[in-house]
């Protein structure tokens, strides 16, 4: 049976790890490298390295880490961050990366997203999407830049419409960030969650609020996510991976166990 | 003396992940796509990703065809790599795409019902029969997919798995191997099933 996933997210600036409350004040976690080998040696599915400035720098920053991390990791990651065109995307892919994840330059471009799925296949196109609930009207709507709080803003786009829009241009998965919970801890958004849910046929990964090991099993229990990403409750270690998996286990929701050789 | 081991450049995006699980494994590597270097090789690995329309044009582009059929040593193919051993292959605008026929099977879109596709992540697989290549690998054991395509289960199934429907987790015929996981990225059991070929 197909495992749900758990996916550690490393946010990456200037080649460290680094983490931020609400995509603000980021303080620096440690060095990419070993980062990355003890979360696959923890037990993590796969990975997510998310370049936050390199969008909203207009600049494609210096990616030598990505071929670091290919050959030290033996699990599937993904990288994030500044890729704007299909040479961007075939660089990452050619040294090691599995997948690419794309936002902002999809808003921008999404004509992307159909050259990334034609050259690369469906398999490694992944696309993030910064979703924002704003209370004065009850919508969800798209963000884009959010890397850089002076130039966040908000796009045309409601979050499920534009979901819709990036299967049909061929997204092989979608990575949905629920921008009023992220960094707080205090859970998934459980209902916008389950709203996308309903409009995506490819692979819905949760990201932003998980605190405790709770929010998971609510999120695989009642949004059905493919995977729940999460940072700094890995980074901080208020949640053990392999404790995490052995509840989630426990209640039913299909984990990967180790071989043991 | 040390194994001559092959990737075959296909031109196909996973080729620094297979060199470098190979590289972990303390195993040297050789990619290239020149016909004699291929055929002088111990070991043959044959590894994809993307769609079968694109690596089959690379691959013909190259005109490793005809070397690829030819050969006799031990051969591997990974995901998008597996589906190109097989005859054809759905996975085209066109209709059906003519692949290498290094063994029988065709590729169809998987029927996943309910399901999602790509179907990705980790599975649990199921030899069929003893095999070198599974040693030490039973049945329930992960591996890590991506693929919208499939071979279905048939006389040259050498592990299965489930999603919506059996299908080809693992093929054998003659020398000709091929996985539809992604052992270099399939954790420990990928590197026991990465040594198992290479050991061969």
């Amino acid at each position: 049976m197909l495992a749900k996933r758990i996916i550690p997210c490393l946010d990456v600036r200037d080649g460290k790890v680094v983490k931020g409350v609400q995509f603000r004040n980021h303080e620096i976690i440690g060095d990419i490298v070993p980062l990355a080998e003890q979360y696959a040696k923890a037990g993590a599915d796969e990975l997510v390295f998310y370049d936050i400035t390199a969008s909203s720098d207009q600049r494609v920053v210096d990616k030598s880490w990505v071929s670091r991390i290919a050959q030290v990791i033996d699990i599937p990651f993904c990288v994030a961050g500044g890729i704007k065109s299909v040479e961007d995307a075939g660089r990452i892919l050619e040294m090691g990366a599995d997948k690419i994840s794309i936002n902002s330059p999809a808003l921008t471009n999404p004509d992307l997203i159909n050259q990334l799925h034609d050259i690369y296949g469906q398999q490694c196109v992944v696309i993030g999407i910064d979703s924002f609930y704003n209370e004065a009207n009850g919508r969800y709507d798209v963000y884009k830049f959010t890397g850089d709080e002076t130039r966040t803003q908000q796009t045309q786009w409601h979050t499920v419409d534009w979901i819709k829009e990036v299967q049909q241009r061929g997204a092989g998965e979608i990575v949905l960030n629920c921008m009023n919970q992220d960094g707080v801890r205090k859970g998934y958004d459980i209902e916008q969650l389950k709203t996308v849910r309903d409009v995506c046929e490819v692979p819905l990964i949760a990201s932003g609020g998980a605190g405790a090991i709770e929010h998971f099993t609510s999120v695989f229990k009642q949004a059905d996510v493919d995977g729940a990403l999460a940072a700094s409750v890995f980074h901080k270690g208020i949640i053990n991976m392999q404790e995490l998996k052995d509840t989630l286990r426990g209640q039913g929701i299909p984990m990967r166990t180790r071989h043991k050789g | 003396m040390a194994q001559k081991i092959v990737i075959v450049n296909t031109g196909c995006a996973n080729i620094s992940s297979v060199r470098f699980a190979l590289e972990r494994l303390g195993v040297s590597v050789e990619v290239s796509d020149k016909l004699d270097v291929i055929k002088a090789a111990d070991k043959v690995f044959l590894p994809g990703v993307g769609s079968a329309f694109a690596a089959m044009r690379s691959i013909e582009a190259k005109q490793l065809s005809d070397t690829l059929r030819g050969l006799t040593q031990p051969v591997l193919g990974v995901c998008l790599g597996m589906q190109l051993m097989v005859e054809t292959s759905d996975e085209t605008r066109s209709g059906v795409i003519n692949c290498l026929g290094l063994l029988p099977g065709h590729v169809a879109r998987m029927q996943a019902g309910e399901l999602r596709l790509p179907h990705m992540g980790w599975n649990t697989i199921t030899p069929v029969s003893d095999s070198t290549l599974f040693k030490g690998i039973p049945a329930g054991t992960y591996f890590y997919f991506v693929h919208s395509f499939a071979v279905p289960v048939y006389e040259k199934t050498l592990a299965s798995c489930t999603y919506g429907q059996p299908f080809s987790a693992a093929l054998h015929s003659n020398n000709f191997f091929g996985v539809q996981f992604h052992p270099e990225r399939s954790g420990e059991a990928g590197a026991q099933l990465l040594t198992n070929f290479v050991d061969m």
